[in-house]
């Protein structure tokens, strides 16, 4: 849909370039007409968003160029001068494998993990390691203008144990958190971690995720928060 | 015509000031400068994407105690040579030790404590906002 509007509109505005233009430059200005748009879309991130996490067969692009990193030398933070900047990882050397996204690190944390291709330690100690996964999806902001947003715990709990959320920052009890974008910007609340090490907010459809169903036919409700979810707690590596 | 390429050219160089990043770092860079530059030391920049291929966010915000807030973890040398925070991994067992100082203090001298290559959002102390956490 978006492709063809936007099709229409690159052959209007040739139509018109080609139109005004004397004739000996017409074709000249086509191929800059046409090189310029070759250009903007190559800028414009396509991207299939809304279920990427739940449609595990989703085409994610894997592995991309280690130019996408600034080397750490170049990167603004590091001394370029210090005397260990070579023995640092590069961000490319250690991202580039994983699959890829253009938001916050250019990879898609949860994927990577749910897909093996990093295997992160749970504990110091990998045989202390206890880790408790909890498959439970939590509906929320249901009566918003947005699309609804699914919580995964299931994700949150790979990389998280429950006391890192609960009770201070959530309360476990559906409705009883005041979730707010604008405390989430100042870094409150999802925004401790999502907008400066977990994916940035500006992903609106990672967490707005479940389209709204029109008025009166049967709207998903926390009652049952997700039909298939089950609680499964079990020790992992 | 002499005043147009001048026009031209100050636009064209004011487009490449706009254009060209600023102190960014990595998504997820934190740098800590509390101490170190006191001390004498460049500044530290903690890299969470090399840290998140090895562990799990609650190895450090659990076990560990760092508080996932910027600003507000004291971490002193002291700290880590007795074993805690960094100190709890980078004692040459897990990962190189507090011996290697360059490593961690690779900072930019005079840089502000704080996250950065945040992108869009003001995540916990955007840059701007350490200040106002720091206690």
């Amino acid at each position: 849909m978006f492709y063809n509007a936007l099709l229409a509109q690159y052959r209007h505005m040739i139509a018109e370039l080609t139109k005004r233009c004397p004739s000996k430059f017409s074709r000249a200005h086509r191929v800059l007409g046409h090189v310029t748009v070759i250009l903007l879309l190559t800028c414009v991130p396509w991207q299939a968003e809304g279920q990427w996490l739940q449609d595990d067969r989703a085409q994610l692009p894997l592995g991309q160029s280690e130019k996408n990193w600034t080397p750490l030398d170049m990167d603004g933070v590091h001394d370029p001068a210090g005397p260990a900047i070579r023995q640092l990882q590069e961000p490319g050397k250690g991202l580039s494998e994983l699959p890829a996204h253009e938001s916050g690190n250019r990879v898609l944390w949860a994927k990577a993990l749910d897909r093996g291709a990093i295997n992160p330690r749970r504990a110091i100690k990998p045989s202390e390691a206890k880790v408790q996964v909890l498959d439970l999806d939590i509906l929320m902001n249901l009566r918003g203008g947005m699309p609804i947003v699914r919580f995964p715990h299931r994700i949150h709990t790979q990389w998280l144990a429950c006391d890192n959320c609960h009770e201070q920052l959530f309360k476990s009890q559906i409705g009883a958190n005041k979730l707010s974008m604008y405390m989430m910007l100042q870094g409150e609340q999802c925004g401790l971690c999502h907008g400066s090490v977990a994916f940035p907010l500006t992903q609106c459809s990672f967490c707005h995720s479940v389209s709204r169903k029109p008025e009166g036919s049967d709207a998903p409700t926390n009652q049952e928060p997700n039909k298939g979810a089950t609680m499964t707690a079990g020790e992992k590596d | 015509m002499k005043v147009l390429a001048k026009q031209w050219l100050t636009m064209l160089a004011v487009g490449f000031a706009l254009a060209a990043p600023s102190a960014q770092g990595e998504y997820g860079d934190v740098v800590l400068n509390k101490q170190a530059e006191k001390a004498g030391m460049r500044p530290v920049v903690f890299p969470h994407w090399f840290h998140r291929l090895r562990f799990t966010c609650n190895v450090c915000h659990n076990e560990k105690g760092f508080k996932m807030r910027a600003g507000s973890n004291d971490v002193t040398m002291a700290d880590i040579i007795d074993g805690k925070f960094c100190g709890m991994c980078h004692n040459n067992e897990i990962a190189w030790s507090a011996e290697f100082c360059n490593r961690c203090h690779s900072g930019l001298p005079g840089l502000e404590g704080g996250f950065y290559g945040t992108q869009e959002t003001a995540g916990p102390g955007g840059v701007g906002d350490v200040k106002k956490r720091r206690h």
